[in-house]
């Protein structure tokens, strides 16, 4: 099965600074967490509806991972904390 | 049956649970603040289950992530023992507004994710590992009961 590409959601204006190239936030497939909940969570930290949510969980879920958020170094670093609060397994990196 | 847990008219959640089932709650707290002592916060933890609890933030990057580990696991580990407070004070409640039913949801999906380390869980398999016979019935047996709390509460929340 196939998954539609993940939509990122773009910094606005003020935060497009040239040398802050954005941080991807990457939430990793476990065994654990479930699938409903973890719907449900992407549409709390992040306001997503329940079709995107929904989305990203399941390409977590094929793929085993998705980039659920990005922007500058400190947003992505608060998504990844308040993702590990929730119990996900969540990582940053810088895209490339 | 009735559900454990429905989508109240004046918001939060209404909870219905023998008394049996809350008898099994109560334990849990005590259990998971047991686990979650005595480590070092600030490295990353030998005991699978525990690293799985407090994660790194940075896969390639030893120095980003050892910061990261300093900053904010002291903030990770205290919203998870408040959490796990607020769902200890209400077990027997009748009702949960919203942001007690998401200490409650918390506090299911981290004893999960602790049994489930522990225990080494894949997906789809609980069912068919499930044998009485078995040492780890028991926690295999908590483990499948709080998924369907937690699948319950999410839908409650979701309606």
């Amino acid at each position: 099965m196939t998954v539609a590409p993940v939509e990122v959601d773009q910094p606005t204006a003020g935060e497009a600074v040239a040398a802050d190239l954005p941080w991807l936030v990457i939430v990793w497939n476990d065994p654990i967490n479930l699938m409903s909940y973890v719907t449900y969570v992407f549409q709390k930290l992040f306001g997503y509806t329940r079709e995107k949510a929904d989305r990203l969980m399941l390409q977590v879920h094929h793929e085993g991972r998705a980039v659920v958020a990005s922007g500058p170094r400190e947003k992505a670093e608060l998504d990844v904390f308040r993702l590990h609060e929730h119990g996900l397994w969540a990582t940053m990196q810088h895209e490339s | 049956m009735k559900p454990h847990f429905k989508r109240a008219h004046r918001g939060g959640v209404d909870v219905h649970f023998d008394p049996e089932e809350r008898a099994v709650l109560r334990t849990l707290p005590a259990n998971v603040r047991e686990a979650l002592e005595g480590f070092d916060l600030s490295s990353r933890p030998e005991d699978p289950a525990i690293a799985r609890l407090y994660p790194g933030a940075y896969l390639d990057h030893e120095e980003d992530d050892a910061e990261y580990r300093r900053l904010m696991h002291g903030e990770l580990h205290e919203g998870r023992l408040a959490a796990l407070e607020t769902f200890e004070a209400a077990i027997d409640t009748e009702h949960l507004d919203d942001e007690q039913a998401w200490a409650w949801l918390r506090s299911f999906n981290d004893i999960r994710l602790l049994l489930g380390t522990r225990l080494e869980v894949t997906e789809d398999e609980v069912s068919k590992r499930y044998n009485p016979g078995d040492p780890r019935a028991a926690p295999l047996a908590l483990y499948g009961y709080l998924s369907w709390l937690e699948e319950e509460l999410v839908a409650a929340l979701s309606s």
